[in-house]
């Protein structure tokens, strides 16, 4: 087996020295009953062209979003990254190193970390940002959690706007946590709340100013906790930490990232600096060396799993360590003129489709503002129509009741996202799709 | 003729190692800025089209003033991680010999696989008639993990080892309360278990009680039984446990704890010891998550992304949280909502993330099992401890191994400090003078039930040449620390990018963020 | 005043009614350099034997036991910007917390200097 080196002679040379019989003498603590005398009834090893053309002929069965006209978007979007990204997040000293434990050896991972903390800082116009969760769901579990030990209150009020994904997801971790949870507007703001989450911009593509949502909840003596699901968006609207917002959660994925069906991502997790130790996660901080040099540590590690266990803010070990390290590259690549125009372009492309898509019969433009998603009502159900269309080599976009199973009044809604990958002949074709299974 | 351009090339002219050279360089070793420090306005990376737009639709919220980002060309941006890159140890590098992290070898074919656009370049939500490949993936990743486990189950959306426990946990609530018996609200944990099995116990609400250890480095299996009673949910075990040891009584273990109607949560990190040699089913537990990064060679990154797929019992299967994935008259379906899985007789807790779990990380780990096959899979777990206890065996007189006395290790080998009694160096000692040499240090300081622990795990991908030379020079170390001359000990690490950190002053006056100067002056 | 001593490694300095509360040097020694201190509110009615206040070093975190019954009168903030006083002077400036003692009997099965440097020195 091409990975393992240990021939017979090594391994009968080894088990000489430990004083062993046999490789199987060495697991004589397994009870005999539990111990297989056979191999697990699964394929031999297979060598690397082998291994290619069984993975290929699977992946040769999805349709990939760049070979077609494609609008899907509702937390996760697909837009270009640079060829330099992926290979750099390929070097074997990015790729294949652990956690910077050791930070002496370790300076190369710590120094990006740093440098991402204070991208997604100055991005969400916040203090201080950790070095990455999971993903932008995971990540407003933890912002809801970490509300509630701010403020030592258990009653959290979810936007209705919020992505019905991380609402669920937030509802299955904080309710195991002891949390309570009600889905609401502003109103449903009591003396009792930890926090008011809101996304913008949100589900449905709109963009509010979250300020008096901020008023609302600081009013009460709860924290707002802004959810950001299409970080690029923020090179073209006010941040949410200009409008209020105590905890920022959002999804990076769009910088950097492929789209992967779903993950890995990284979630992005920033803050005011008062909150600093309630936070969850690894947080990188800047330090000098015996010889009075700058270098990097992990820090305020006791507020870790590892050192605090049950009373951690939170029981995460892991960071997106790769994902966030495509993020950093793909940003200082953009740079503030790159960003911008970025998040113009994405604008830009976003309302001429709008405009286009509005003028179809049986299409009407549900969401007047938006960045690079909109919310359209057809005439018809939606799912059936994004079946059809894929039938045709058209990825229409989300419907929503695919989100929304119970809510009658989504039946006809679907989402569409356009990037700055979208071209003129893709919304073309999106506008004769449409008119087509429409009229 | 002489030639007179001749120079040495021996290196005996060279002397000083604290020469300091203009640059603040030391050769290939470059002094990195920071990015916020070289990059200005106006430069970039990227070349974009000019948006055409005159009236945005951003309802007044406009972003004004700087966000702050530098502006950096393609080279320069390639040149700042490519330097920053060789200031890291790396598996590719050399051995990686942290215990309870299995860092093996993360085969390039692998990397290739997850690239293919057919799986980098799909989206979550696309129609069920364009991903049937990717369910189909994930579905026979499912069925190997199934099987190697002798499981019947399996959730595979979790995105990480932590995350794994959180989900099992979340299982085991939802069996209980089904069954009525809220009032469970203990879970047992090992002294010597991971710090995110009592994390995750806690967040889910369970107050945590704690097992000790017996002499021969197991779960004390009568303090157990004591604590089992009509509170306790579960218990969360490791095997094998954080020692590098079997629970030899993990059959007696599982029946007592089902006898007291609680289930059995074992923490699946150490797997590679047992794949394709033993089946967690066949051992009695209900639910294990499977590190994708540790067993399977999915890359840990710096510290992910990771993937925890758990496994589920019979009596669990029906709580798992969605998406399901299920074979219907039209190919793969995906069951995302409570209502859909009732009609599949599934009692699901709920949601772990946004969509279905670590793709990107599934074909990596799809692509690791089949390239090893049942042959290979067995080949790695005894490899593995193989390898552990050659490490154990050569090391055991030298430095001291606190359960070498009970019997081989598994896949990693456990030493304490009392070989360094009265040295005056230290475990950390050790482990700095370790990167001198060339080497990524052991975990050290962990499991807890050890002091001074040094925990090895060198895994299936060392050759024997390799570990001979890492033995040899953790040997001497023990010897040199023993000895009269200790200077090497002293401020360790000396060859190293950069010298001990002060993690004191990072902790006293977090910095974690680069602060413009102007700013930052003002805010002294 | 007389000084006390806990098994989890606390003094308390009895002044009248208020006594003043913090670790010991050896607690202090074995916790590594203090990086963060975490003190309870003014008016927080304290109970003998709970939670009181969070100690940090790097690695290291502990629950400062509160080591009589009372209610927090005063609190060391200058712990906030200078955690290194409970290494420098842990019975000190190093102190975390005065107490209004509810009764004097909590320091009845509390150890005297002599009794907890001989429990120190058996650990």
């Amino acid at each position: 087996m091409r990975y393992l080196p240990l021939t017979n002679a090594d391994r009968n040379a080894m088990l000489g020295v430990i004083g062993a019989k046999s490789v199987d003498d060495l697991f004589r603590d397994v009870p005999r009953e539990a111990y297989l005398t056979t191999l697990v009834d699964l394929p031999m090893h297979a060598g690397e062209l082998e291994v290619e053309r069984q993975m290929a002929k699977l992946a040769a069965r999805n349709v990939a979003a760049g070979s077609v006209p494609f609008f899907c978007g509702a937390g996760a979007y697909r837009h270009h990254v640079p060829a330099s990204v992926d290979h750099l997040i390929q070097r074997s000293e990015f790729l294949t190193s652990y956690t910077p434990y050791q930070p002496e050896i370790a300076q190369g991972t710590l120094q990006y970390l740093f440098e991402f903390q204070t991208q997604v800082a100055m991005l969400t116009g916040m203090d201080v940002a950790n070095a990455s969760m999971y993903d932008g769901s995971t990540a407003t579990a933890e912002a809801v959690l970490m509300a509630s030990r701010v403020t030592n209150r258990k009653r959290i009020v979810l936007s209705t706007n919020l992505h019905p994904h991380y609402i669920e997801t937030v509802r299955t971790t904080a309710e195991a946590a002891g949390l309570t949870i009600v889905e609401g507007n502003e109103t449903a703001l009591d003396d009792k709340t930890a926090c008011f989450v809101v996304q913008n911009p949100d589900f449905t593509g709109a963009i509010r100013d979250i300020t008096p949502l901020s008023d609302a909840a600081h009013a009460k003596g709860a924290l707002l906790v802004a959810v950001v699901t299409e970080i690029v968006s923020l090179g073209a609207i006010t941040p949410p930490g200009e409008m209020g917002a105590d905890i920022v959660a959002a999804e990076g994925q769009s910088i950097g990232n492929s789209l992967n069906f779903g993950g890995p991502y990284v979630g992005l997790f920033a803050t005011r600096q008062k909150f600093v130790r309630q936070m969850p996660g690894r947080l990188c901080g800047e330090t000098v060396d015996a010889q009075g040099n700058r270098g990097f540590v992990l820090t305020l590690s006791t507020r870790e799993q590892h050192i605090r266990r049950e009373k951690a803010t939170s029981n995460i070990c892991t960071n997106s360590g790769l994902c966030c390290l495509a993020f950093t590259i793909h940003m200082a690549l953009l740079g503030e003129d790159g960003f911008r125009k970025l998040a113009a372009l994405n604008h830009d492309r976003a309302v001429q489709a709008a405009d286009k898509l509005a003028k179809v019969k049986g299409v009407e433009l549900m969401t007047p503002t938006f960045f690079n998603e909109f919310t359209l009502k057809l005439a018809k159900p939606a799912s059936p129509i994004v079946d059809q269309l894929a039938k045709d080599g058209i990825i229409a976009g989300v419907p929503v009741s695919r989100l929304k199973p119970h809510d009658r009044n989504a039946t006809n809604l679907l989402l569409v996202a356009v990037t700055e990958t979208t071209t003129p002949a893709d919304i073309d074709a999106l506008v004769a799709g449409l008119s087509k299974v429409l009229s | 003729m002489m030639n007179k351009q001749g120079r040495p090339t021996t290196g005996a002219a060279t002397g000083n190692g604290e020469l300091a050279t203009i640059s603040g360089h030391r050769g290939l070793d470059r002094e990195v800025k920071l990015i916020f420090e070289t990059g200005r306005p106006g430069a970039s990376g990227v070349d974009l089209p000019e948006p055409e737009l005159k009236h945005d639709r951003l309802g007044g919220l406009r972003r004004r003033g700087q966000i702050g980002l530098p502006g950096l060309s393609e080279p320069e941006v390639v040149r700042h991680f490519v330097r920053l890159s060789r200031k890291n140890y790396a598996i590719d590098y050399g051995i990686y010999p942290l215990g309870s992290c299995t860092m093996k070898h993360n085969p390039r074919l692998n990397e290739k696989m997850a690239r293919l656009p057919g799986f980098a370049d799909i989206h979550p939500l696309q129609p069920s008639s364009t991903i049937q490949g990717a369910l189909s993936l994930i579905d026979h990743l499912a069925h190997w993990l199934k099987l190697l486990t002798n499981m019947p189950a399996v959730a595979m959306s979790p995105k990480a080892g932590a995350h794994g426990e959180l989900c099992g946990l979340m299982t085991i609530k939802a069996a209980h309360e089904a069954q009525g018996h809220a009032h469970r609200t203990v879970v047992l944990v090992p002294e010597s278990a991971h710090g995110t099995n009592p994390a995750t116990a806690a967040l889910v609400g369970y107050t945590v009680e704690e097992v000790p250890a017996n002499e021969r480095g197991r779960v004390d299996v009568a303090v157990l039984k004591s604590k089992l009673g009509p509170n306790v949910a579960a218990i969360m075990l490791t095997n094998p446990n954080t020692c590098g040891l079997f629970e030899n009584d993990m059959i007696e273990i599982a029946d007592a704890v089902h006898k007291a109607g609680a289930y059995f949560y074992c923490d699946g990190a150490n797997f590679n010891a047992i794949v394709g040699r033993v089946r967690p089913g066949d051992l009695g537990i209900d639910a294990m998550h499977i590190n994708l990064h540790k067993t399977f060679s999915t890359p840990h990154g710096g510290g992910g992304p990771g993937a925890g797929p758990v496994v589920l019992s019979a009596a669990l299967a029906p709580f798992a949280p969605v998406p399901l994935i299920v074979h219907g008259p039209n190919g793969f379906e995906l069951i995302e909502d409570d209502a859909a899985a009732k009609a599949h007789d599934a009692k699901p807790f709920g949601r772990m993330c946004a969509f279905h779990g670590q793709m990107g990380m599934f074909t990596r780990a799809m692509a690791y099992m089949l390239s090893h096959g049942a042959d290979g899979l067995a080949q790695v777990s005894g490899d593995a401890v193989v390898n552990a206890n050659y490490v154990l065996a050569s090391l055991k007189d030298v430095m001291s191994a606190p359960f070498a006395a009970s019997g081989p290790c598994m896949h990693e080998a456990l030493f304490d400090d009392s070989f360094l009694k009265d040295t005056g160096v230290t475990t950390l000692d050790i482990s700095k003078a370790l990167i001198d040499e060339g080497y990524h240090p052991m975990t050290m300081y962990f499991p807890l039930v050890v002091h001074g622990a040094m925990l090895i795990e060198p895994t299936e991908t060392e050759s024997k040449h390799a570990l001979d030379e890492f033995i040899h020079v953790l040997s001497e170390l023990a010897k040199e620390a023993k000895g009269n001359d200790k200077r090497r000990f002293e401020g360790a690490p000396h060859f190293a990018p950069r010298r001990r950190l002060d993690e004191t002053a990072a902790a006293r006056k977090p910095v974690l963020r680069w602060t413009p100067p102007a700013k930052a002056q003002a805010a002294e | 005043m007389t000084t006390k001593y806990t098994k989890d490694h606390e003094w308390v300095r009895v002044d009248g009614s208020v006594a003043t509360v913090g670790i010991t040097a050896y607690a202090a020694e074995q916790l590594g350099d203090v990086v963060f201190v975490e003190l309870p509110a003014v008016g927080r009615v304290v109970e003998k034997g709970g939670d009181a206040a969070v100690v940090e070093s790097v690695k290291a975190a502990s629950e400062v036991y509160a080591p009589i019954s009372g209610e927090v009168v005063e609190v060391n903030t200058a712990l906030t910007d200078e955690p290194a006083k409970v290494n420098a002077e842990p019975t000190g400036a190093g102190w975390f917390m005065k107490l209004k003692m509810k009764n004097a009997t909590d320091l009845t099965d509390l150890m005297s200097e002599d009794e907890y440097q001989a429990y120190v020195k058996g650990l």
